[in-house]
């Protein structure tokens, strides 16, 4: 992939656009189970939808649009409600990330999906449901058009088109910190890790509880 | 804002510090983990530099990956192999017990932990799997993770986490008979809908509840995350200090009953506070199956496909894509649909119970010409338990192939499948596109006992009209 994987800061994601429409779109379909048998996230990408794409294929409404050569190199992903529900598997926003996806947008999110994204510093930016579908006619009129996503001040423009969007205040702080990966700093609270630990009756046998 | 739940006293007890930017570092008190979702976690603590912080809150299986009929080493997929012989390194490394195949503890891992003791009242409990709500059954706070979480527990046995808020999914009455816990909550699913979840945790109480065995609940809590609950979960009761008592990882002598006096009082008090509350009534609802491609898309076995007016504007689009993928029309009768495959497993009801309701119906009768029936019992101890009874027998007289313990078609991560149009019959929980392995395979989520009745008769069934026979 040309464009490198999330590092540091995140303040915008430039770029054009991919259009996936559909209410509850599940990581079943992101990344099907088959491909999880691997033990690295490296080979992925190319499998992102990789059922709706063959099922698309030759149709009448196909391709998919992963598959249209418009989108090929596109880096925001434009989605309605409740993407992303279903398994936990963190294949599903690795797949899009390895594909080239480098931000969301969408009506919804499915919980664990979102955090997996911040995890990897892939925000997931929402809007509602008349917007997202002006976005999303704007982005399918113009493919090539590239699109503006600010996380900063949450908002995504086209040429002279302007939305705004929605992004909760801890994953806009983590993501404009470059604090996106918890590690270090779940680490960097050795004493409190330590304290709560002594706390808890069920690792101490119960005594004093 | 919630107060004086479960849920708010179990996320207090565990709180270790506020995060910049908002989230709080919980503390991780069982962290579960097995082949699919850990093998790129203990990578990334390799490329961190980083090991186990508590090898010992950290218990290993593998489920997802393992053949059902021959469980010899090395599996005759070398992708599974080598993702098993990955996880047995990493768990040899790190010092973390691994309950491997033949050792009498393997099984699906939210049917493992609770079996074992493992799983407590007032523990957080974390494990790449989204059906981790399994364990709120106990009163635990238990919710799935990715992979990139998956390293930061075992790094630091935290996470960063916001607060849910607490819906009380309030059960008066009392389920019929041919009526179980599945039915339950695919009729809460249908109700509250995929998504009427999201942002919350369900605490699911009222007297059905409470009439409920650990193992019911087990199958409530799996299913939260359907309805798109992260986590779901039971306040204990002397159900679950009888269900817990005695086994291998619960505390024995006097910590026992100090034990129970905490976990007692962990209940969300009279006092409680919750975001939001639904009631519904256990005898209202009849044996359910979902005819879509979405949990939500639930139906009583005596009702019909709903049409499109029938159907919440919002919701009419996947409606329509359901009636292509599923080939069904609105308006159509569910019952008497055939189906190919019958499945009765999985972490939602592979438990002894399940087992044993489905029996209920086979025995004496045998599967209908030209259907596969097949039972994957959710462990070793599931198995070794039914197999006393005489159960593998009856199954396998009344033509249902036997199997061993794991995920099976659940998920097709393993060689069982479907195979291009099938329809099956199933115990388990997902009945997305593609789910079980065929891209154009189709699931009708079910109650295991509903699963035998569709079994015998070749086509969805009302399974009490089987039990009353």
């Amino acid at each position: 992939m040309s464009t490198p994987f999330p590092s540091g800061p995140i303040s915008s994601v430039s770029g054009t656009s991919v259009v996936v429409r559909g209410d509850d779109i599940d990581t079943d379909r992101i990344i099907p189970a088959r491909f999880l048998k691997c033990v690295t996230f490296d080979a992925l990408g190319p499998a992102a939808f990789a059922d709706d794409r063959a099922e698309l294929a030759g149709s009448a409404a196909g391709p998919h649009p992963f598959d249209r050569p418009a989108h090929q190199g596109a880096s925001i992903l434009l989605v309605n409600r409740n993407f992303g529900c279903g398994s936990s598997r963190e294949h599903a926003p690795q797949a899009l990330m390895r594909w080239g996806i480098r931000a969301v947008v969408g009506e919804s999110f499915a919980e664990i999906f979102y955090g997996n994204c911040l995890a990897l510093g892939i925000p997931c930016l929402t809007a509602d449901h008349d917007t997202m579908l002006a976005i999303q006619e704007a982005a399918e009129a113009d493919p090539a058009a590239p699109f503006c996503l600010e996380v900063a001040d949450q908002t995504l423009s086209c040429g002279t088109q302007h939305w705004t969007l929605s992004l909760a205040e801890g994953p806009h702080q983590m993501l404009l910190s470059g604090q996106w990966d918890a590690t270090g700093q779940l680490l960097a609270h050795d004493a409190e890790l330590k304290a709560t630990a002594a706390r808890l009756p069920y690792l101490h046998q119960f005594q004093g509880a | 804002m919630s107060s004086g739940t479960l849920y708010d006293k179990v996320w207090d007890l565990h709180e270790v510090s506020q995060l910049p930017g908002g989230a709080t570092q919980l503390f991780i008190g069982l962290h579960l983990i097995h082949e699919v979702t850990s093998p790129q976690a203990f990578a990334g603590l390799k490329d961190l530099g980083l090991s186990v912080r508590h090898p010992e809150r950290t218990v290993a299986t593998v489920d997802h990956i393992v053949p059902t009929t021959s469980q010899a080493r090395p599996f005759a997929d070398p992708l599974a192999e080598e993702m098993l012989a990955t996880l047995e390194a990493n768990c040899a490394e790190h010092g973390i017990t691994l309950h491997g195949i033949g050792s009498g503890r393997q099984g699906i891992v939210h049917v493992i932990a609770p079996e074992l003791g493992l799983t407590q009242p007032g523990m957080t409990v974390a494990c790449g799997d989204s059906h981790t709500s399994t364990h709120g059954a106990f009163g635990a706070i238990a919710f799935g993770i990715g992979t990139s979480q998956v390293r930061d527990v075992l790094a630091s046995q935290s996470l960063a986490m916001g607060k849910l808020k607490v819906r009380r999914i309030w059960v008066d009455g009392q389920l019929q008979s041919g009526v179980y816990a599945k039915d339950l909550v695919l009729h809460v699913i249908r109700t509250l809908g995929v998504k009427g979840g999201v942002g919350y945790a369900y605490e699911f109480a009222g007297p059905a509840i409470a009439a409920l065995s650990m193992e019911e609940r087990m199958t409530l809590c799996n299913m939260a995350i359907e309805g798109g609950a992260r986590c779901g979960y039971v306040n204990p009761d002397q159900v679950t200090f009888d269900y817990l008592k005695g086994r291998p990882f619960a505390p024995s002598g006097a910590a026992w009953d100090q034990a129970v006096t905490w976990w007692s009082a962990l209940a969300s008090g009279s006092e409680a506070v919750f975001d939001d509350e639904v009631r519904f009534d256990a005898a209202a609802i009849a044996p359910t199956i979902t005819w879509g491609i979405t949990p939500g898309q639930g139906i009583g076995v005596d009702e019909t496909v709903p049409t499109l007016e029938q159907t919440e504007p919002d919701e009419r689009p996947l409606a329509e894509e359901a009636y292509r993928y599923m080939d069904l029309q609105p308006g159509a009768p569910i019952a008497g649909l055939p189906v190919d495959v019958c499945f009765i497993g999985s972490c939602t009801n592979g438990r002894l119970s399940d087992l044993q309701a489905a029996a209920a119906v086979a025995k004496g009768r045998h599967v209908a010409p030209g259907i596969k029936a097949f039972v994957v019992p959710g462990s070793e101890q599931v198995a070794a338990a039914a197999e006393a009874e005489g159960l593998d027998k009856l199954f396998v007289e009344a033509g249902f192939e036997w199997r061993e313990p794991g995920c099976s078609m659940c998920l097709a991560m393993n060689p069982d499948r479907l195979e291009g149009r099938q329809i099956s019959a199933s115990s388990s929980n997902r009945n997305f596109k593609g789910r079980q392995g065929s891209a154009s395979g189709r699931t009708l989520l079910m109650s295991p006992a509903m699963v035998a009745a569709a079994a015998i008769n070749g086509r969805v069934s009302d399974v009490r009209t089987l039990l009353n026979a």
